[in-house]
């Protein structure tokens, strides 16, 4: 008796383990309907400024190269273009241009989106990419 | 360096040390080099595909502390800062070239080529200095501002690490950066920020 109650104990504990009790061994699971594609994040320029200031410029100005190329008028331009600036091999090959879709993969993992690039920053917060792109769109070539 | 270095670099990948190679420029870095690991790291340099994203980005960190050191030995010799000030602005000095050595070392123990300083008229051009630094409270917003840009790129370069050890390094690194802001913030008489979690995004 007492044996056969420890095999219970340790049968259905294995099932809940497993992530299967036997109530559920019979029934098919009904699969969930995909969420529908998540709604663009709306940038605040605004913040995006702040947002800059604080994470971007260590290493970027609007209108000098430093560390990493200008940024004045990016949204818009081709990839690897800034003048005077000596790019990654992969940037310079890349052929597209910036568009807030493009600067928001690269803002999420850049090494990811160009194997070669140099620059490993990632700007890990949707909204504060969102914020930052939103204010680089408004910062148009002179 | 060039695409063709690159391509040379890329297409010589090495398995063998490259694991003692990482671990020792995580020693460099750390500032514990033992006497095995520098026997180590002299069986000599050897790159692979992901040390070289390491490398990349230790090198982009490199050339932020190269500006930095700059930065405060134009605002050393500009003649606007006295005592205290100038004793705190030479320590923070000292720090960012314990930083410069110490990545250097590691970029080179990884096989990579330190990136070199740019001419003090790229960073006074850069920086903006002469239209922008006429006193010692501008030197101090300068500095205020390069280190909280320097902390933040350290804690963004974080995950983008391969090997997790120097991404505990670039914390460490942070760190620094945050104690020469909080310190710079204070001598400007500036509040601190009322929120957590103010660095990083």
């Amino acid at each position: 008796m007492r044996i056969s109650i420890i095999m219970s104990a340790m049968l259905l504990a294995f099932g809940v383990w497993g992530g299967v009790s036997s109530s559920q061994d019979l029934k098919f699971v009904e699969t969930p309907s995909p969420d529908p594609a998540p709604a663009p994040v709306m940038g605040d320029a605004v913040h995006g400024a702040e947002v800059y200031e604080a994470s971007c410029t260590g290493c970027h100005s609007l209108d000098a190269n430093r560390v990493g190329p200008a940024h004045r008028g990016v949204v818009g331009r081709i990839a690897g273009t800034a003048p005077g600036f000596n790019y990654s091999p992969g940037l310079k090959a890349a052929g597209f241009t910036w568009t807030p879709e493009k600067l928001d993969e690269w803002l999420t993992n850049p090494q990811a989106m160009i194997k070669s690039a140099r620059m490993g920053f990632r700007l890990s917060d949707a909204k504060s990419r969102a914020d930052v792109i939103a204010y680089l769109a408004t910062q148009k070539a002179q | 360096m060039n695409a063709d270095t690159i391509a040379t670099r890329r297409a010589a990948l090495r398995l063998g040390g490259a694991g003692l190679l990482s671990a020792g420029a995580v020693a460099v870095l750390g500032g514990c080099q033992s006497g095995a690991m520098a026997g180590a790291m002299a069986m000599g340099p050897k790159i692979t595909t992901a040390s070289m994203g390491d490398v990349d980005i230790l090198n982009v960190a490199l050339g932020l502390e190269h500006e930095a050191i700059e930065a405060y030995q134009i605002g050393a010799e500009s003649g606007l800062l006295q005592k205290p000030v100038m004793d705190v602005a030479v320590l923070f000095q000292g720090h960012h070239k314990g930083h410069r050595d110490a990545l250097m070392s590691a970029i080179k123990t990884l096989g990579g080529t330190p990136v070199m300083p740019k001419s003090r008229d790229d960073y006074m051009r850069a920086l903006n200095i002469a239209a922008t630094v006429r006193g010692q409270g501008d030197v101090l917003k300068l500095a205020q501002r390069l280190e909280r840009g320097a902390a933040n790129a350290y804690i963004g370069v974080i995950p983008s690490f391969k090997d997790t050890s120097l991404a505990q390094v670039s914390a460490r690194l942070a760190a620094d950066e945050t104690m020469h802001w909080t310190a710079l913030t204070q001598a400007l008489g500036e509040a601190l920020p009322p929120g957590p979690l103010s660095f990083g995004a």
